[in-house]
């Protein structure tokens, strides 16, 4: 007994400082940004509690349109991104020569500073000059230039190309690894049998990896739902709040306007939907996990 | 020959196909890099013309002499990015090592809830929680330091780099701590001279893949918790480079592939590193 309570002190003198950090770094702003929202903080010297007014505001507002913005935004953003990075890995899990450097190659979106990556797409959607509406023009598909990024629609899509373009090569490494987690005897038992590869491909590869995707999906929705640099660069939330999501609008009200109140009602928005993929994601992969054993 | 050889033989047309995907796929992956390239060759006055042309003609490096004269701190920006990302880095493994030995050697009552909170802190990104951290900046009176952008940045990167460690010390047998023991070693003294040294490999891919985080998250808490020039990261000293007319596009794509020059050379020796702390956690555990 005396040794057991022992232990459970040492553990908890290793894990004090990580806890205490990301408490008052993670938790105590959590809990802020909670108590924020019911006042109007701002840059003057004085706060008064407004009880739900900024709740209020919001939903009176446009803010509606931003959260179902969002999560179409978010939706096609994840779909696409699972898609190609999936069809990526299926790919690169073939044995051809070259497979080691094809591999590095799908790195540097995720491994270059985000930013970086964005200026570069900034300018290709560039409509004057950008290389993707003259490639376009040259080609006679469109007849003038098409300024992707100042137009709602173009615009819109233009962001969500970019956001997939840096989730990529996390989705394609993430599902080439668990390819290569599936057990080679699996294949060759089948192979034996007579089993062509394409048969192999939908009998064994597919259905083994389905938890792996689900898993994924789910870890990129919550990415994707924070997503914030790439429609800041590209588009400042623009035109005329097109390209707005939740975190946009957030920021904007926030830091922009300076009103930290009803940007903080905003903020406790996001972290509800948050939380709830969040609990979700725990119960998908708990019940994957289970399921697995069985 | 053996089996393995031949189940991976492959006909002619599925090569093609098999290629010919991997072009497409590694085409969209690479476009804006290419791209960027051959921008960093142009001539503004190239650049600004129509028709749009592909290749650079009379293109040259010109722009990589000139990035510096533009904008004379960029070296600056380089060392910042890099400064706060070792010092992040540095701070997240102090505070990681003793955590992960903690949740994988010790069962203790919450430490399932514990493991699980730190997971959630991972889903917030900083962009949620940025009005709070910016009143905590302010009142710890670090606004305009390297410490507005290091603190916060060491917070969110905390919970993965818990996870992947943890994950790779569960694997370390148990009768090692064990054999220590009755030897007389203290849990410090194992923890030192039995885990730590086995753990490298593992330390290494958290210190990796923590670095490329704190390199890319640097963008929204330098953009918000500091405005002094002498300490902005790369993502943010790029904007120099946007004028009040144009931007000068040459020169902002030769400084981009300056500034990632060092992490990429850096982190392309090391990508067998990455790709095993990545599957960490697809592994099943």
């Amino acid at each position: 007994m005396g040794i057991r309570r022992s232990t459970v002190i040492l553990a908890w003198i290793l894990l004090l400082p990580a806890v205490l950090y990301v408490t008052v770094i993670v938790a105590y702003p959590l809990v802020d940004t909670f108590i924020l929202s019911f006042t109007d903080a701002s840059l003057k010297k004085t706060t008064n509690w407004v009880g739900t007014a900024n709740y209020e505001k919001i939903f009176n507002g446009t803010f509606a349109e931003v959260i179902i913005r969002t999560f179409v935004w978010t939706a096609f953003s994840v779909a696409i991104k699972m898609i190609i990075g999936t069809f990526g890995a299926v790919m690169l899990n073939a044995a051809v020569p070259g497979r080691p450097l094809f591999r590095v190659l799908t790195m540097p979106p995720w491994i270059v500073p985000m930013a970086i990556g964005i200026f570069m797409w900034g300018w290709m959607y560039n409509g004057q000059f950008g290389m993707i509406s003259g490639m376009l023009q040259n080609w006679g598909l469109v007849d003038g230039p098409v300024a992707f990024l100042a137009h709602g629609s173009t615009a819109f899509w233009a962001t969500i190309i970019t956001d997939v373009w840096i989730g990529v090569p996390m989705v394609t490494l993430y599902m080439l690894a668990s390819m290569q987690a599936i057990p080679q005897d699996l294949y060759e038992a089948a192979w034996t049998d007579g089993a062509g590869r394409v048969y192999r491909f939908r009998r064994i590869t597919l259905p083994l990896l389905i938890p792996a995707m689900i898993t994924m999906s789910m870890l990129s929705l919550i990415a994707t739902f924070n997503s914030f640099d790439i429609i800041w660069i590209l588009t400042q939330g623009g035109p005329n709040g097109d390209t707005t999501t939740m975190i946009i609008d957030t920021y904007r009200t926030a830091i922009g306007s300076k009103k930290y109140g009803e940007g903080a009602a905003r903020a406790v928005l996001i972290c509800i939907f948050l939380s709830i993929f969040c609990v979700a994601y725990f119960r998908v992969t708990h019940r994957l996990a289970s399921g697995e054993h069985r | 020959m053996s089996q393995p050889a031949m189940i991976n033989r492959y006909r002619w047309y599925e090569l093609v196909g098999i290629y010919a995907g991997i072009f497409l796929f590694l085409s969209f992956i690479l476009a804006p890099f290419v791209e960027g390239f051959l921008v960093s060759l142009k001539p503004l006055g190239l650049l600004f013309s129509s028709p749009y042309r592909f290749w650079p003609e009379n293109g040259s490096f010109e722009a990589y002499r000139t990035m510096w004269v533009s904008v004379p701190g960029f070296a600056r920006y380089i060392f910042n990015s890099f400064f706060i990302s070792t010092i992040v880095t540095a701070v997240v493994l102090l505070l990681v090592v003793p955590s992960a030995y903690a949740f994988a050697r010790f069962k203790f009552r919450g430490s399932g809830a514990l493991l699980a909170a730190f997971l959630a802190v991972n889903m917030f990104s900083g962009a949620v929680l940025l009005i709070p951290l910016f009143r905590l900046m302010r009142s710890l009176g670090v606004l305009n330091t390297y410490f507005a952008m290091i603190v916060p940045g060491v917070a969110f990167l905390i919970p993965s780099a818990i996870w992947l460690l943890r994950t790779y010390m569960m694997r370390i047998p148990r009768e090692l701590d064990e054999a220590a023991f009755v030897d007389g070693a203290s849990h410090f003294y194992t923890l030192r001279r039995v885990i730590l040294p086995i753990a490298m490999p593992g330390i290494a891919v958290v210190a990796i893949t923590t670095f490329i985080g704190s390199y890319a998250q640097q963008f929204i808490f330098a953009l918000t918790f500091n405005s002094k020039t002498e300490y902005m990261p790369l993502p943010i000293g790029l904007y120099a480079y946007f004028g009040r007319q144009e931007v000068v596009w040459n020169e902002l794509m030769a400084a981009s592939f300056v500034g990632i020059a060092p992490a990429v050379i850096v982190i392309f020796f090391l990508q067998r590193y990455l790709v095993s702390g990545l599957t960490a956690g697809a592994v099943k555990q």
